[in-house]
């Protein structure tokens, strides 16, 4: 597994990281709960054909602190179409995870242009009572990686400190990226994003982790609903969780570099 | 010094089996528990129980602000202080306090407070506190990241509510009124009712008190033993911020239960500690935080290991301590202060002169102790203790309490006891 080239762009002021390797057209990623603490198997099947290119979002690993002057949704959806700008990822194709899925379905849906295809990893943004998503930030420490993943080990081996990392700033970093994400989505995940998704124009993929215990399964019908014309097409990954890219890194790159085409 | 009786008002009749069989008695404690009927009365003994105190001569009587919690049952602590405005004359009301980031707008905290200024003729201390996770960001749904951002503002526009002379625009970052201007303004109002800060062992906060001249408070349920690493940390920042060493900058919390002896005392009080400590404090860990409510400049101090509360909890014999919930260990750890009267005085004078503290809240009710005990507690405390504690720290001037309308200036209140006797 090769290093990615690591460049910085700057938003609100903020540094934040964007990561790139592989090529032919280019691809972002904007990552789920936790961030990108480290580069990852994902990454690499998704650089054997295209150019990965993956911004961090404000306050998730890489992101500095950019989190702490977001005061409302507007003020997200507007970092990261700066980031994606900044990033070069402006009119590509994007793959959006959990938090990160939730943000990519807002840029495509506000911005039409901005996005070629759409794929989407379990993404936050609805809220249903009858049927309603786990809270990831009322969790047992304990508890946290068998939420996150089908294979609890595969959450614990990304969030663990690399050998030399600092013991203080480490997991510091850990805490701000699940403050990142409560900042854009406390209390429920949700972000009325069922008033925007039927702006989506991009051919969209929704993929779920068949064994997702942060947000069911189920909720892929929801978008697609609420979609209309996109008319997106819906996959379940089979023993996956919530952070399928950790779980089946090599099926959830085919079934998205597939859609992509 | 300043001795003040503090009701948590929690609900005495959490059954038996309650750790067993629920998870929480706090944010999702089961509706099932709750009597509407038993706490009618619960309510009434607690507030005989608050008036009683000021009836016996304790400097204040304080209340607080707790959400879906069995051990708290106010979630207005302000609706019970209008109402013992009304049945005290003399003693101060400490409302310790409103979670100023709840109140939407949060002018709503400076009009109440003002309320109870007004009808208490100026015996109101105003608690600001930030809230606990589970009250704030769980039981109230306010976002962790946002909660300090949201209370440094509120607060800024409370204290603007309270001392600007004309109607003003306020165009905060999360608060925007066009007029504020509240009706009824405080009777203290040179320039504002005393404020104080109930907090953590956060360096933040003992700076913040400091550079504003508020009074920081340590509502620990632990005692001075824990408490001591902590108020020795706030000390050593005042020094260095090179502010005195005023006792009266400072409050602290501690349960105590004093009766003729020390066995009477364990006999009488071993039940309601057990229950406090046992079932009161039985909070989920899911519930304990919530990532962004604790600053990471405190995170930071705490992973170092230079936050004393911190380090308080690495120390094994500590950590094992502060989960004990027999009598033995509750004692032992220094949570609850029992003994005869005079084994009481010296423990308080202890505890008063090695934390520094002024103002001391003292818990008299705790767990399910019932109004007949509680007022047993409470006359033994203010007539054989207070007495030999209340010299301490005499050179000092407390310049943190409130400042009354001279009494022959204030209205008359009915008494309610007198007009019973005369029917």
């Amino acid at each position: 597994m090769s290093e990615p080239r690591t460049t910085t762009v700057e938003v609100n002021g903020f540094p934040c990281r964007v990561w790139t390797k592989g090529s032919g057209p280019k691809v972002g990623f904007l990552a789920g709960l936790g961030g990108l603490p480290r580069w990852l198997p994902f990454l690499d099947e998704l650089a054997k054909t295209r150019t990965v290119v993956v911004p961090s979002l404000p306050g998730y690993p890489g992101g500095s602190t950019g989190h702490s002057v977001l005061d409302t949704h507007l003020d997200w959806v507007l970092a990261v179409r700066q980031l994606l700008d900044k990033a070069g990822l402006a009119g590509c194709d994007l793959v959006g995870a959990s938090v990160g899925g939730a943000f990519a379905a807002e840029i495509a849906a506000i911005f039409p242009g901005h996005v070629k295809k759409l794929a989407l990893l379990a993404p936050f943004g609805l809220f249903d009572e009858t049927n309603p998503a786990t809270d990831p930030w009322a969790q047992r420490r304990d508890a946290v990686a068998g939420l996150m993943c089908a294979d609890a080990d595969k959450w614990s081996a990304m969030v663990s400190p690399p050998e030399g990392a600092n013991s203080v700033e480490w997991p510091i970093e850990m805490v701000r990226a699940s403050e990142a994400a409560a900042r854009a989505f406390w209390p429920l995940g949700a972000t009325k994003l069922e008033k925007r998704l039927g702006l989506i124009a991009a051919p969209t993929l929704l993929l779920w982790g068949e064994k997702d215990a942060v947000i069911p399964p189920s909720y892929a019908q929801k978008f697609a609903t609420g979609m209309k014309g996109g008319s997106p097409r819906i996959e379940t990954v089979p023993d996956a969780g919530h952070l399928a890219y950790l779980d089946r890194p090599e099926a959830v790159a085919s079934a998205i570099l597939a859609h992509l085409g | 010094m300043k001795l003040m009786w503090f009701h948590l008002m929690p609900y005495t009749e959490l059954p038996d089996d309650f750790n067993k069989k629920h998870p929480s008695v706090w944010v999702d404690i089961h509706s099932s528990l709750f009597d509407p009927r038993r706490a009618h009365h619960m309510y009434n003994d607690f507030m005989d129980e608050l008036e009683y105190a000021a009836e016996v001569g304790f400097d204040a009587i304080c209340v607080n602000e707790h959400h879906s919690n069995g051990y708290g049952l106010m979630p207005s602590p302000n609706l019970i202080a209008s109402s013992l405005a009304r049945r005290t004359t003399d003693t101060a009301l400490c409302v310790m306090g409103n979670s100023l980031a709840l109140y939407n707008p949060p002018t709503r905290v400076a009009e109440e407070f003002a309320m109870i200024d007004c009808i208490s003729g100026g015996r109101l201390i105003a608690g600001f506190p930030v809230g606990s996770p589970m009250d704030t960001c769980y039981a109230y749904g306010q976002n962790p990241s946002l909660l300090r951002e949201r209370y440094l503002e509120a607060h800024d526009l409370v204290k603007r509510a309270w001392t600007e002379k004309d109607t003003f625009a306020f165009n905060g970052r999360f608060n925007q009124q066009r007029y504020v201007n509240i009706w009824p303004r405080p009777i203290q109002n040179e320039p504002h009712p005393p404020i104080w800060i109930p907090g953590g062992g956060s360096v933040e906060t003992w700076r913040w008190c400091a550079e504003m001249d508020y009074v920081y408070c340590y509502l620990s349920y632990y005692g001075y033993k824990a408490g001591l690493a902590t108020m020795n940390g706030f000390w050593n920042e005042m020094q260095k911020l090179g502010k005195d060493r005023n006792p009266y900058r400072a409050g602290f919390l501690q349960f105590v239960g004093v009766a003729e002896s020390r066995q009477q005392a364990l006999d009488l009080y071993t039940e309601p500690a057990e229950y406090f400590y046992g079932r009161c404090l039985h909070v989920d860990a899911r519930f304990a935080l919530p990532p962004g409510y604790t600053t990471e400049a405190t995170q930071r101090a705490g992973i170092e290991g230079m936050m004393t509360k911190a380090a308080n909890l690495a120390n094994p014999a500590t950590k094992a301590a502060l989960k004990a919930t027999n009598m033995k260990d509750i004692v032992d750890g220094g949570y609850v202060i029992v003994g005869s009267p005079d084994e009481v005085v010296e423990q308080i004078r202890h505890v008063a002169t090695s934390l520094n503290v002024g103002h001391l809240m003292l818990l008299l009710q705790y767990g399910n102790m019932s109004k007949d005990t509680t007022k047993y507690n409470t006359r033994l405390f203010a007539e054989k203790v207070m007495p030999k504690v209340k010299d301490l720290f005499g050179d000092w001037e407390d310049k943190w309490w409130p400042k009354p309308m001279a009494k022959n200036q204030r209205a008359a209140v009915p008494s309610y006891r007198a007009q019973v006797a005369a029917e």
